[in-house]
């Protein structure tokens, strides 16, 4: 077996987890172990942002971050950490603009300042981006560009972190399982960040990549971490549902309709927003939530599209303009035979981003020594709904801020070896498995059914009944991983991988579910059927941890 | 909408095997399906143990996907089914293969020692 050791272990290699190893390297770590179970820089949202970046640059027109962290905590519907969110938005423009020296080229104006858009939600212009759609592609790329210059930065892909070893109360490193050979490997760090992104992957209708199925979660629950805010999962409203497009990412046309009007239309060709209390005669501003509720309700109330969606139209607008704004994009949706000028396309909410994650203080250390979080994996800085644009930067600026964090740590303590027979029930575990296991039923299978669990239960709509479903079901699925059905073999087999990323995403899950049914009220990204109104008395966090026997229990750790 | 079925002869196992090995899957579908979609819906379905990168699944920018497809070098996530004939799915030629259509793509520097 392996053996590896580390300063600092960084779980996910997205732009959270890239930048702490840049930030832990400028601040004298060692030795970074950058690891992840897809390929560095390529596995999850980071580089699927297509979107814009917010930060208070004040290109366009005089800006502060204040203005910006007033935007963010009216947008969080009164639960944002407010150190975190203040964090967030006092320290976008310093690694906005370090992503300029390092050419990731934002669109400028032709004076040269660097274009600033107004996205939904943001008082002024403030969202930098890269053409056409190209945002996280160019921010991932250059930050891939970056560590591979720094020597004490060991990347690693396809290796899969399993579990955090805790010692004395304290996180002493992971073992991990190397996909590409099916084989356990052992990490003694001196600290340990989870960069690992969300979980909207645990959602059927989603805009995920294959590895966000919430892993982070369930390693810091398992460590003895809390989470914050695990119910508040973003829903994007109008994700592309029908016609089938490939090579594009579901939720594209956000931009477009900002730019062009695109008119939302139930089955009948009429426009409903403004039946929710949402008025756009003067431009799109309807946020995320509200949208997401106005959808669900016409699809609801019979007045839906053919595939369970609305309609969105840009057919009132001119050709050039359509050609003019969607640039090269108006190519590719040729190719999949749109064309909008002639007709609309069917949309839907899609589960997107999340709000919650692990708690953490401002130096984004969680609840238990020597581990910290960084970007969606940690929660708290967007409260109960994400402004658009805000993502990015929060990736980021906390990434950088656990880097340093993490390293000035590491730099204060010797590297202790882990105590021997550290981790090795979980090393005969990944072997075991991988000798194979007969069963009536896969991972991958429980994994569909979990998504449609949560879609259907744990989504946009919400209630006592369906949520208390849902809480039996994911612990019944738990109960059954010992028993599932794995075909054998080591060397790449997704089968193995498969069933640790189902024990997470049920963890995950859970998390979401036990949070959701606790807060009998309505709140921005958290819509009850049965509590529809906000209740002032909820006008706080709350935080899951897990018992010592697994379960996921609300309150602080006993 | 009317159904279509795909046949996709899928290469498969390790390196450690003499030869070369294939298998034949049918599987109906839709119009605009792709070979991902096909190839995530036989894992569910018929095999678990059927081996492929992919991770951004509808973006095309993770760039894992890419395999051959009838002899072309192409993304499995941008590839629609075709109903008119056997599709054949092979790993990348001149890469070392890991299992079925999963090559060793990392960077070399992104390898545990
Ligand atoms: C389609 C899409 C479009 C978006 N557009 C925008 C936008 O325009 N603007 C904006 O601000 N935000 C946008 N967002 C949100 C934003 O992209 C993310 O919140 C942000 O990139 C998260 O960065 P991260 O580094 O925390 O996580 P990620 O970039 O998701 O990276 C996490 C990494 O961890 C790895 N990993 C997971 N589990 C493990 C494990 N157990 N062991 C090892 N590695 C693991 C994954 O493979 C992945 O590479 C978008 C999101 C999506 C999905
Ligand atoms: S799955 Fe990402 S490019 Fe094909």
């Amino acid at each position: 077996m392996t053996d590896l050791a580390t300063d600092v272990l960084i779980v996910g290699a997205g732009g959270a987890g890239m930048y702490a190893a840049i930030a832990a390297a400028r601040a004298g770590a060692g030795h970074v172990l950058l690891a992840d179970k897809s390929l560095v820089g390529r596995g999850g949202a980071t580089i699927m942002a297509q979107m814009t970046v917010a930060a208070a640059l004040g290109e366009e027109c005089p800006d502060d971050w204040q203005a910006h962290l007033d935007d963010t905590l009216a947008a969080g519907r009164g639960l944002c950490d407010e150190n975190l969110a203040a964090l967030l938005c006092r320290d976008a423009p310093a690694r906005i603009r370090e992503m300029a020296e390092w050419r990731v080229g934002w669109a400028r104006r032709e004076n040269g300042r660097i274009a600033q858009v107004t996205a939904p939600g943001h008082s002024r212009p403030r969202c930098c981006y890269v053409d056409f759609l190209n945002t996280g592609p160019a921010v991932a790329a250059t930050l891939r560009r970056q560590i591979s210059q720094i020597g004490v930065i060991n990347r690693v892909s396809n290796l899969a972190v399993t579990d955090l070893l805790v010692h004395d109360g304290e996180v002493a490193g992971a073992v991990a399982l190397d996909i590409a050979e099916g084989e356990p490997v052992r990490i003694a760090a001196k600290a340990v960040i989870i960069a690992s992104g969300g979980l909207t992957r645990i959602y059927q209708r989603n805009s995920a990549s294959a590895n966000m199925g919430g892993d982070g979660y369930a390693l810091a629950l398992a460590a003895g971490a809390a989470l914050v805010d695990m119910e508040f999962v973003q829903f994007f409203p109008i994700g592309h549902l029908a016609p089938r497009v490939v090579g594009m990412d579901p939720i594209m046309w956000d931009p477009f309709r900002y730019k062009l009007g695109g008119r939302l239309l139930n089955r009948d060709g009429r426009e409903f927003l403004a039946d929710y209390g949402s008025d756009e005669s003067a431009g799109y501003t309807t946020p995320r939530d509200i949208a997401t509720y106005a959808i669900q309700k016409e699809v609801a109330a019979g007045r839906g599209s053919p595939h369970g969606g609305v309609y969105l139209s840009f057919t009132h607008v001119p050709r050039h303009s359509l050609e003019a704004a969607f640039g090269p994009v108006i190519g590719r949706l040729a190719k999949n035979g749109i064309d909008l000028a002639r007709a609309p396309v069917e949309v839907a909410p899609i589960a997107h981003y999340h709000m919650g994650g692990i708690a953490v203080d401002p130096d984004m250390a969680s609840s238990v020594p020597r581990l910290f979080a960084a970007g969606e994996a940690a929660g708290g800085a967007n409260g109960a709904n994400r402004l658009s644009g805000n993502a990015i930067p929060e990736a980021l600026v906390f990434g950088e801020v656990a880097g340093r964090s993490a390293a000035l740590l590491a730099a204060k303590r010797p590297m202790s070896a882990l105590p021997s027979g550290a981790g090795a029930d979980i090393v005969e575990q990944i072997r075991s498995l991988a000798d194979g296991r007969k069963g009536d039923i896969a991972a991958c299978e429980l994994l569909d059914e979990l998504r449609e669990i949560m879609w259907r239960d744990v989504g946009p709509f919400r209630s006592a009944k369906v949520l208390s479903r849902a809480i039996v079901r994911t612990e019944e699925m738990r109960a059954a991983l010992p028993k599932l059905s794995l075909p054998p073999g080591r060397r790449f087999n997704p089968a193995l991988a498969e069933w640790f990323e189902l024990r997470g995403s049920l963890i995950a899950a859970s998390a979401v579910a036990h949070a959701a049914a606790a807060r009998i009220e309505s709140r921005g990204a958290h819509q009850r059927e049965d509590y529809p109104d906000s209740d002032p008395a909820w006008a706080r966090s709350q935080r899951i941890t897990m018992t010592a026997e697994g379960g996921i229990t609300l309150g602080p750790p006993q | 909408m009317t159904k279509h079925t795909a046949r996709l002869r899928v290469r498969r196992g390790t390196a450690d095997e003499p030869q070369p090995r294939y298998e034949e899957f049918a599987l109906p579908f839709e119009p605009g399906t792709t070979v991902l979609d096909a190839l995530i819906a036989i894992r569910r379905q018929q095999d678990p143990s059927l081996a492929i990168r992919y991770s951004c699944i509808n973006a095309n920018v993770c760039k894992e996907c890419l395999i051959a497809i009838d002899g072309v070098i192409d993304y499995a996530c941008t590839t629609r089914l075709r109903d008119d004939k056997v599709m054949t799915l092979e790993p990348l030629p001149g890469k070392p293969l890991l299992r079925d259509l999963v090559t060793e793509i990392r960077p070399p520097r992104e390898r545990l020692k």
